[in-house]
């Protein structure tokens, strides 16, 4: 994924001074970032690398590959309290923590299990913390699951993207879907809620492929499912076969019926939507640590890559392992460019983050003709609490409500 | 020897030059056929320009004209040259030559520079051959009882053919082929004894010194810093600094501020005697109080009889012009105003299109004419601009008899009508004779009918058709260059108009008439029209939260149709830490680009949806030019 365009980030890690307004009000997390996969997935532009594209042999830095990445990742957690404190934000205790990819599990479940140690060491954990891990269904073992749960991991995200053979070759996916439900059984086993992930509007997807997708996630019993429409990256192996003509360009009219189909059969099966493209089986089995991105709350990334944001302060940190590696062996802040939002562009923000939510956003912070008219055109209702929630029209439409409410 | 010497050279200085010692010719041809660069010649065998500052086609200057390497504006230039005589008397001559274009858009800036002139170089292309807009200017220095010498040019090229050509030209204009002069723009061979043959052919100018000054106003500029630049031509008299003249037309008064000669720089002068050619500067800031063809005399001692002037040349194509932001309407008035100053041709009016917001209806001679003024406001003036389809001029009489001259089709009457006239043209096509079958076919599929034909030569024919202008002035001259793989050349003339059956198609958005893209067409071609534009539309509309129909109608009927379906789905489905920032910005950028929407009822249309919906394959000069290679 291209970084964004920001200005220079301190190497100090310090925050401007207007970050500590409130902060005491957020939530906390953490994010941590695995930036290795054994193949790359031709439709994947996240950051991450295949043990062949990091090979240096006599490599001595510490962080550079996956060996030793655990350590690298635990120092710039050291760092990260550091530069709170001395940008005088208040130390939280962090309520959230997901980890990331890539692929995670492919580090060993110790390293996975030292990196959250160091989160607990260093701000402390709340006792209802919730901690993910993403996983590959085909890089998790019985007692890898447990020893992760052991470790104080609370739930994990597979990557199942579809049900479908043909559906995984055209998206390069190498793990065999039978053996998916062993993987689910298995985390279940070990103490851990269970997520999967869904991809919709392959190019060659039936709506029937589809729909046997979602009844082989719901199959599954998972405690929450998400749903991604299928995005076409430049850059990445798709794009290319996709501007050749190799394959054709997912549709937007496809797409929204395949949203469509999602909504109705998770519901079906008593899994209700609360974020465009997230569906719980309770309140209680949503995903905190995203529903705090949505909410704009605090957190920090750690990793190559990661994007963090405290307080209106969005950062994100230089994409290559090595480098990254190279600035915190040197005690340097790891951040490419950061971004100190103003007025508008936080109001933007809070709106098109808001709006994805169930919750909705609040009436009384939006025009009233905007409102009025959104309701009229049927993409959003009125809730009694009078706050603006989108509809099923609204959720596919949610970039011309937020172009209406801005 | 050609450069005189300065004890000669003294008896041709501006003002003091015996009558019987000037020559004044212009040169004429077809486009591209190699006229500034003869010119640049002359003005280094002259020495007016020397080698270090010469560069190709010195005397187009406009940006426009370099980029685009044809000329736009003529330009007169006084340069000395030594002859000696059959006595062997050497004697000095001071020679004004006149560049003009050659696209026939600019034919009037080639009239009103025959009208300065005794002679005229006819210059041919030896590799072309005699082509449309050859045979027109001709014509017209033949009207203006010019002399004229043929000339062939480009005889350094590989492909040229004199021999053929000579004949040609001598069968055109009578006399031997002999007699036609063979010449390089590039190498400069020929150009002395071309220099030479004007001094001996071109008579001298005549007129009557002792008479009350009268001279001819052939152009009128602005320039920034001087204000209005008046280009005359003495006929009787004598024009002096700090004298006060009058224009014969408007009566008005000036003050002689400067009085000079191009050579090419402005120089000024002690005056400007008879025959002679030169600039006055007055002061005034508005050229319409210098106007072309009018007379300038003394105010103490004027003359009774003003010369004969010119006819204003009439706008042949309409087009709307708007500013894509609605704010830069004043800025877009100024710099139409400012373009008018140089520009006698072209005219403008404010109008409104619901559509496009404020702008002007703009007259313009042809599709080269307007596309070289869109593209100068554009460029010097910064303005982001969009044009409407270009149309000719309608007159619709009504059952009633009401009249109403119809320069823009939304204003089209609604009503009974009893006849619409449209502009006709006589248009003479040169082609080889292989081609005549397919410009047959062509001219009868726009209305055309054939008036007569005549063989050149062997293998070369002339066509004459008359044709409706506005089948002429949109794809026609590209047509016939695909039919004719650039061979044949398109010359045409205003000759009237004649009723035909014509009918406006408008064209809906959810209902309602976008009056941008209403047209005026053949009742034969309304069909393909709707269903082309409805097509285009559809293709460029981006879907909108609701269907939207895209009818092209005739009155209340239909023709066609199409539909901009509804979008279902606009939203990022991922959309977590990394992505924020970067939704963000693409929300900020979508902001930015609805800015620069036009809304027509709910509907939101890009202006580039605008742009590429109006934008005609019209001939241009370039594509004249490129049809030469
Ligand atoms: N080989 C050769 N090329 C020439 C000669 N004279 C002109 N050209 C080329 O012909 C092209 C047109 O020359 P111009 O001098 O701009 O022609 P023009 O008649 O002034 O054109 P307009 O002003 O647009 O009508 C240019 O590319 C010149 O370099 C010549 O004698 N020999
Ligand atoms: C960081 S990824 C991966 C986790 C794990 N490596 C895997 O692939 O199973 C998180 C999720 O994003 C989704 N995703 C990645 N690239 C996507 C794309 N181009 N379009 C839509 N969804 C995408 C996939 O559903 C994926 O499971
Ligand atoms: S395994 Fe996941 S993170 Fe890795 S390349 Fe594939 S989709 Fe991307
Ligand atoms: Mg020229």
């Amino acid at each position: 994924m291209r970084l964004p365009d920001g200005e220079d980030a301190p190497s100090d890690g310090t925050l401007p001074s207007a970050v500590v307004q409130g902060a005491a009000e957020r939530a906390f997390g953490v994010y941590l970032h695995v930036p290795f996969c054994a193949v790359r997935c031709g439709y994947c532009d996240f950051n991450t690398y295949t043990a062949l594209e990091l090979a240096r042999p006599g490599e001595q830095l510490v962080g550079a590959s996956q060996d030793t990445y655990a350590q690298a990742a635990c120092a710039e957690i050291a760092f990260a309290d550091a530069a709170l404190r001395a940008s005088g934000v208040p130390r939280r205790t962090v309520e959230t923590v997901f980890v990331g990819g890539g692929t995670p599990t492919l580090l060993p479940a110790a390293d996975l299990a030292a990196m959250l140690q160091a989160v607990r060491d260093t701000w402390g954990l709340t006792p209802d913390a919730e901690v993910t891990t993403e996983a590959n269904p085909d890089s998790v073992t019985p007692d890898a699951l447990r020893a992760l749960a052991r470790a104080g991991f609370t739930r994990i995200s597979f990557g199942m993207q579809s049900a479908v053979p043909h559906v995984l070759a055209t998206l390069d996916r190498t793990h065999d879907p039978e053996r998916v439900p062993d993987a689910v059984r298995w985390a279940r086993e070990a103490g851990l809620g269970v997520s999967v992930d869904l991809i919709y509007g392959t190019p060659g997807e039936s709506l029937a492929d589809w729909a046997t997708s979602l009844a082989a996630a719901v199959a599954l019993e998972p405690d929450h499912v998400s749903a991604y429409a299928l995005t076409v990256e430049e850059g990445t192996a798709l794009h290319r076969r996709v501007a050749r003509g190799e394959l054709p360009a997912p549709t937007d009219d496809d797409e929204a019926a395949k949203y469509e189909l999602a909504d109705a059969v998770l519901a079906g099966a008593g899994y209700d939507w609360y974020e465009i493209s997230n569906w719980a089986r309770t309140p209680a089995d949503r995903c905190r640590h995203n529903v705090a991105y949505w909410r704009n709350q605090d957190w920090w990334g750690i990793g190559p890559g990661a994007h963090s944001h405290v307080g209106g302060t969005r950062w994100w940190n230089i994409k290559h392992p090595r480098a990254y590696a190279a600035r915190i062996a040197a005690g340097v802040s790891p951040a490419a460019a950061r971004e100190v939002l103003d007025g508008e562009a936080r109001l933007l923000e809070d709106v098109l983050l808001g709006t994805r939510l169930v919750e909705g956003y609040p009436v009384s912070a939006l025009s009233r003709q905007a409102v009025e008219g959104l309701v009229a055109d049927g993409l959003a209702v009125r809730t009694d609490a009078d706050r603006l929630v989108l509809t099923l029209r609204g959720r596919l439409l949610a970039d011309t409500v937020v172009h209406r409410l801005t | 020897m050609p450069i005189p010497s300065p004890a000669l050279a003294a008896g041709i200085q501006p003002a003091a030059t015996a009558p019987h010692l000037l020559r004044n010719f212009c040169i004429i041809a077809h486009i591209d056929h190699g006229k500034s660069t003869l010119a640049d010649r002359m003005l280094q065998l002259t020495g007016v320009v020397d080698s270090r500052a010469m560069r190709a086609q010195y005397l187009d200057r406009m940006d426009i004209e370099r980029e685009r390497g044809i000329t736009i504006k003529s330009q007169a230039v006084r340069m000395p040259w030594g002859v000696t005589g059959d006595d062997g008397v050497e004697s000095a001559y001071a020679l004004n030559m006149i560049d003009t274009p050659g696209h026939v858009d600019f034919t009037y800036e080639v009239s009103r520079s025959l009208a300065a002139c005794e002679g005229a170089v006819l210059l041919v292309d030896a590799a072309q051959g005699i082509e449309a807009q050859t045979l027109a200017n001709l014509y017209l220095a033949l009207e203006n009882d010019l002399t004229i010498i043929p000339v062939l040019n480009k005889i350094d090229l590989p492909a040229a053919q004199p021999e053929k050509y000579a004949e040609e030209l001598a069968n055109l204009i009578g006399g031997d082929p002999e007699d036609c002069l063979r010449v390089s723009g590039k190498t400069g061979a020929g150009v002395v004894e071309l220099l030479d043959r004007i001094v001996a052919d071109i008579p001298a100018p005549t007129g009557d010194p002792t008479a009350p000054a009268r001279a001819m106003i052939f152009d009128s500029v602005y320039d920034t810093y001087r204000g209005v630049v008046t280009y005359v031509r003495v006929v009787d008299g004598q024009l002096s600094p700090r004298e006060r003249i009058l224009m014969m037309s408007t009566r008005a008064t000036h003050e002689l501020l400067e009085i000079g000669v191009s050579a090419p720089e402005p120089t000024p002068t002690r005056g400007l005697g008879v025959g002679e050619v030169g600039y006055l500067i007055t002061g005034v800031k508005d050229v319409r109080q210098s106007r072309v063809g009018d007379t300038v005399t003394n105010a103490h001692k004027p003359a009774s009889d003003e010369l004969g002037g010119y006819r204003d040349p009439k706008p042949m194509v309409f087009s709307g012009l708007y500013p894509i932001d609605g704010s830069d309407y004043p800025v877009l008035r100024d710099a139409l105003d400012r373009l008018k100053l140089n520009d006698a041709a072209l005219v403008y009016e404010p109008e409104t299109s619901a559509a496009l917001g404020f702008g002007f209806r703009c007259g313009f001679l042809g599709l080269l004419h307007l596309e070289i003024v869109r593209e100068r406001l554009e460029r010097e003036f910064t303005l982001d601009l969009i044009s409407t389809a270009p149309n000719v001029v309608y007159d619709v009489t009504m059952e009633d008899g009401t009249e109403h001259v119809v320069t823009n089709p939304s204003e089209y009457p609604a009503g009974k009508i009893r006849e619409v006239r449209e502009p006709v043209v006589r248009a003479t096509i040169l082609t080889p004779n292989e081609f005549v079958g397919g410009i047959m076919e062509l001219c009868q599929s726009r209305r055309g009918a054939l008036q007569g034909m005549d063989y050149l030569s062997e293998d070369r024919v002339e066509m004459r058709y008359t044709l409706p202008l506005a089948e002429i002035v949109f794809d026609f001259f590209d047509q016939l260059k695909s039919k004719t793989r650039g061979y044949a050349s398109l010359d045409y003339e205003t000759t009237g108009d004649a009723p035909a059956d014509l009918v406006k198609v408008d064209i809906l958005l959810q209902g309602e008439t976008v009056d941008a893209f209403s047209a005026i067409v053949h009742k034969d071609k309304a069909y393909s029209y709707g269903v082309m534009m409805a097509g285009k539309l559809k293709d460029l509309i981006p879907r909108q939260q609701f269907e939207v129909p895209i009818q092209a109608a005739v009155g209340s009927r239909i023709i066609a149709r199409e539909t901009v379906r509804a979008m279902r789905k606009d939203v990022l489905a991922k959309c977590y830490g990394g992505d924020i920032s970067r939704k963000r910005k693409l929300l900020e950028k979508q902001k930015e680009g609805k800015k620069r929407m036009k809304t027509i009822g709910r509907v939101d249309v890009p202006q580039e949806a605008f742009i590429a919906a109006l934008s005609s394959d019209a001939p241009t000069g370039k594509d004249a030019k490129d049809a030469k290679r």
